[in-house]
């Protein structure tokens, strides 16, 4: 517990995480978890709002790493420790499997090269396939696949769940979320950091930047000039449910010197996802898509997948990713300032999340924070299932006779009920907006985008979900 | 706690119905008309039931809050939610169980439904299906418009229940994308709600709807139609502060605004059809059917704008009287053919689709003898030809336009020379 200031006098952690994605999240999660206050600092007005809302979803093996980095093995720690905390809390994960599909000669060469690679990254279980075999795992695949390696490892996850996950279990073991609090200025002695925020002042023995795409202004208000942080937006199509069953796994493209191509993947919504682009820019808040990229997206996906664009396309998003120069994460401690850097997190750090806030304890204890975990650890939190692979309340009899607000299904397309509207502000970290209680629920982000429910989903939003149930009194 | 009497949980002590003659899926127009029709067609004895995810049965025209409803089928001038009472009365004065807040999730069998309602979730099995799922606007990401995404872009759907039943505001300066009936219906709303259009943007040559729109827009509505425009961009962080056009010159101009309204653009409300294992047509993506509005399934009947996306409520509610012979044909009441039958209908470019897609020239007339199609271009004055086997076996020259954005309808006479043994019948215009 952080301790109670007094009117007037800044809050006072002994550890701030800046930033409140999966991996500032995940960090606070592990730090709460010790004998120490845990602040969460983050400028907007959601956790995983940022970078981690608007990825490709994957939980990776880390076959395709780039062998003997700290990257390669966090994400390979990662995707053990996230499977298994998925498990505990009931993020949705289905294990699907993905294929590394040869289009051209020159992709099929590289096939036992990846197969190669994936073994010094610790992961075996890769296996050449033939054209036959490609086509026989994903019949809705264009003509002229040549051969592909399948990844059986490769998962799709909630990323919107992980982030509440880790929030919601860092809350529990004591950690604070402070939304809003936009970090602008930094006073860092030998003996901790005074935070300025747009929330008021944080004092802090140690600070942990996992700011994303902000992480290099962060550094530079340590005083650091180490890296930039170029933002790269990948724009995504996501297709309707009803495309389903052409993408019963996640299809992946051979890297050659055509440049990276673009994956097709099923979602654990029951949609299917085509991107990303990668686009670099200068802007870290251009989330808008474009005509080029759509273009882009058609050209490629009409080969991959010709009969995806049969279907109607549900929404479109744009991520941006955190691109660092030199390519691998960022971990450094800086005893002076007690100070430590989480930077240049690529998308990879869905996955590596709870590896790279072992890591972190890690740098903690060696610069001499107590992080050994309490004995009294809550148990990990139950979050409310929005994947289509787990029991969605709608369908689930039982729970309606005890409760008919599941019952009341107020999104249609998405099927999500009064209940579970209900419950998004009955959490520990409720809602503010819309993308909040959509992230949560599911709520509006089906194929009418708000066409029958857009209005009484608003009005839900405004009174925090009294008004769907006052429906359901009537 | 106020008790409407057109809530379920108004009828407390009778449980949830698991069986009926007949189960009607939606409870709008087409559902409500289909189901009052065949209630009493089959007596009192017989269980007809409408199924309604809403709170209130009636679908669209319950938020559509502006005149020009009934003509065709009551006979009558009415406001959208008056006509939405009525047809709710008169199903319920039929004898149908109206049940809302029941949202049917998927099937159980071939003429089995899944429910799920706040009474609990159930199957519900029925001796008839008749699907009247409806239609709803695409919205922005399946219009593939590009830019920013901020707060502020509606369809006409959202934008009428904010005004009609939230009584919301909305935004004072609004760009209506799309030129078709409904663009204007959007019009009328923004201006109850106080907001201004300020330009109205349609690919075509011009805006395309009746007559009397056309006039009232220039006149009363006072609208910039921006034709032969597109919008390729929209601006905004948070909220939408304005619309780049574009025109077919490549010219392009920055429209403020703080409201966007994508309008039409329909797609049936299909997935119970597909889930189903219907067929499809490729041209207007709902259920094929025959001119009797047989689907391929046996004993599931489609009416409505779930077929022909969209024509006017009034129209999509005849269909529901057209059904009525074939279903109490199934049922055993009278004779009808038991499966889909006639010759398969076909369009060719302008022309993108027809309904119904399958007729039996020697059998009975689709609804009001009409077949309804879609254009994508515009033509004064047209001839219809129907062609088969690479003959001309009927030719129209109708005295009314094909125009985008509104059902273009053909007399049914045009296929009566057609041969019932023939090959498909392709329409076209000459």
């Amino acid at each position: 517990m952080s301790t109670p200031s007094p009117a007037g006098a800044p809050r006072s952690v002994d550890v701030a995480v800046i930033g409140g994605g999966v991996v500032g999240t995940a960090i606070a999660r592990r730090l709460a978890g010790a004998d120490l206050s845990v602040a969460i600092v983050e400028a907007r007005s959601d956790v995983g709002d940022g970078t981690s809302k608007a990825n490709t979803a994957i939980l990776h093996t880390g076959f395709d790493a780039s062998p003997g980095t700290v990257e390669s093995r966090l994400v390979a720690e990662g995707y053990h420790l996230l499977g298994d905390f998925a498990a505990a809390t009931g993020i949705p994960v289905e294990r699907t499997g993905a294929l590394l599909v040869a289009w051209s000669e020159e992709e099929l060469a590289a096939l036992p090269g990846l197969r190669d690679k994936a073994r010094r990254n610790g992961y075996d279980a890769c296996a050449i396939v033939s054209a036959e075999e490609v086509r026989a795992a994903v019949p809705a695949l264009g003509p002229g696949a040549l051969g592909g390696l399948t990844v059986p490892g490769e998962s799709i996850i909630c990323t919107w769940s992980t982030t509440i996950a880790l929030a919601t279990d860092a809350v529990a073991r004591g950690a604070e979320v402070l939304l809003e609090h936009r970090v602008t200025a930094v006073d860092a002695t030998t003996d901790g950091s005074v935070l300025r925020t747009t929330g008021g002042d944080v004092r802090a023995r140690w600070v942990v930047n996992a700011a994303g795409l902000h992480a290099d202004t962060i550094d530079g208000l340590f005083g650091h000039d180490r890296f930039t942080v170029t933002p790269r937006r990948g724009e995504l199509l996501v297709f309707d449910k009803l495309a389903r069953p052409l993408a019963p796994l996640i299809v992946l493209p051979v890297p050659s010197s055509l440049g990276k191509g673009v994956l097709v993947s099923p979602t654990v919504y029951g949609n299917v996802m085509l991107g990303p682009t990668a686009e670099d820019l200068d802007d870290k808040t251009a989330t808008g898509t474009s005509a080029a990229g759509f273009a882009f997206l058609r050209e490629k996906g009409e080969r991959i997948m010709p009969a995806l664009f049969d279907e109607e396309v549900t929404t479109t998003y744009a991520g941006l990713r955190a691109a660092v120069p030199g390519g691998d994460y960022l971990l450094e401690r800086d005893d002076e300032q007690h100070y430590v850097l989480v930077g240049g997190i690529r998308s990879t750090g869905l996955t590596a999340c709870i590896a790279i806030a072992e890591h972190v304890a890690g740098l903690l204890a060696e610069g001499g924070v107590d992080v050994a975990l309490r004995d009294d650890l809550p148990a990990p939190p139950r979050i409310p299932n929005i994947g289509e692979a787990g029991p969605r309340p709608y369908a689930d009899a039982e729970r309606i006779a005890a409760d008919p607000a599941y019952g009341h299904v107020v999104c249609f397309c998405e099927r999500v009920t009064a209940g579970e509207v209900r419950d998004a502000f009955d959490s520990a970290i409720p809602p503010r907006d819309m993308d909040g209680l959509r992230r949560r629920t599911r709520l509006m982000n089906g194929r009418c985008q708000g066409f029958f429910c857009g209005a009484d989903a608003q009005a839900a939003l405004e009174t925090r979900g009294a008004s769907l149930l006052a429906g359901a009194d009537r | 706690m106020t008790v409407p009497a057109t809530a379920p949980a108004a009828a407390p002590a009778t449980a949830p119905l698991t069986r009926a003659d007949v189960v009607v899926v939606g409870g709008g127009p087409s559902g409500l008309t289909a189901a009052a029709a065949l209630a009493e067609a089959l007596g009192p004895d017989a269980t007809v039931l409408v199924l309604d995810r809403e709170r209130e049965a009636g679908g669209i025209p319950r938020h559509s809050d502006h005149t020009g409803y009934g003509i065709r089928d009551l006979h009558r001038v009415l406001r959208g939610p008056a006509y939405a009472r009525v047809l709710v009365d008169r199903a319920r004065e039929a004898g149908v169980v109206v049940e809302t807040r029941a949202m049917v999730t998927g099937w159980a069998g071939e003429r089995a439904l899944e429910v799920t309602a706040p009474t609990g979730r159930r199957v519900v099995e029925a001796a008839a299906v008749v699907l009247a799922t409806g239609a709803r606007e695409r919205a922005r990401p399946a219009r593939h418009i590009p830019g920013d995404r901020p707060d502020g872009v509606l369809t006409t759907g959202q934008l009428q229940n904010l005004v009609h039943l939230h009584h919301r505001p909305v935004g004072e300066r609004a760009v209506v994308i799309g030129g078709e009936l409904v663009s204007w219906s959007a019009v009328m709303t923004l201006r109850e709600a106080g907001c201004r259009t300020v330009a109205m943007v349609t690919e075509h040559e011009r805006s395309e709807s009746y007559a009397a729109f056309r006039l009232l827009g220039r006149l009363a509505l006072r609208v910039p139609v921006l034709a032969r425009s597109r919008v390729v961009a929209i601006e905004g962080r948070g909220r939408v502060t304005g619309v780049v056009v574009e025109e077919r010159d490549g010219s392009r101009r920055t429209v403020p605004c703080d409201l966007v309204v994508t309008t039409g653009d329909w797609i049936p409300d299909h997935e119970l059809a597909r889930s189903g294992g219907l067929e499809l047509d490729r041209g207007t993506r709902g259920p094929l059917v025959d001119a009797a509005l047989r689907t391929t399934a046996p004993g599931v009947f489609a009416v409505g704008n779930l077929l022909h996306p969209v024509d006017t409520a009034d129209v999509a509610a005849i269909d529901g009287r057209q059904v009525v012979p074939a279903v109490l044909g199934w049922l055993g009441r009278e004779t009808a053919p038991p499966s889909l039958s006639g010759v398969r209908l076909r369009v060719e470019a302008p022309l993108r689709w027809v309904a119904p897609q399958v007729v039996d020239p020697t059998g009975p007339a689709p609804a009001r003898g009409r077949l309804l199609l879609w254009t994508d271009a515009w033509v004064e004055r047209p001839r219809v030809e129907a062609v088969q086997d690479g003959e001309v076996v009927g030719s129209r020259r109708l005295p009314w336009p094909a125009a985008p954005g509104r059902v273009f309808r053909v007399p049914s006479a045009i296929l009566d020379a057609a041969r019932p043994d023939g090959g498909d019948v392709t329409l076209r215009l000459a």
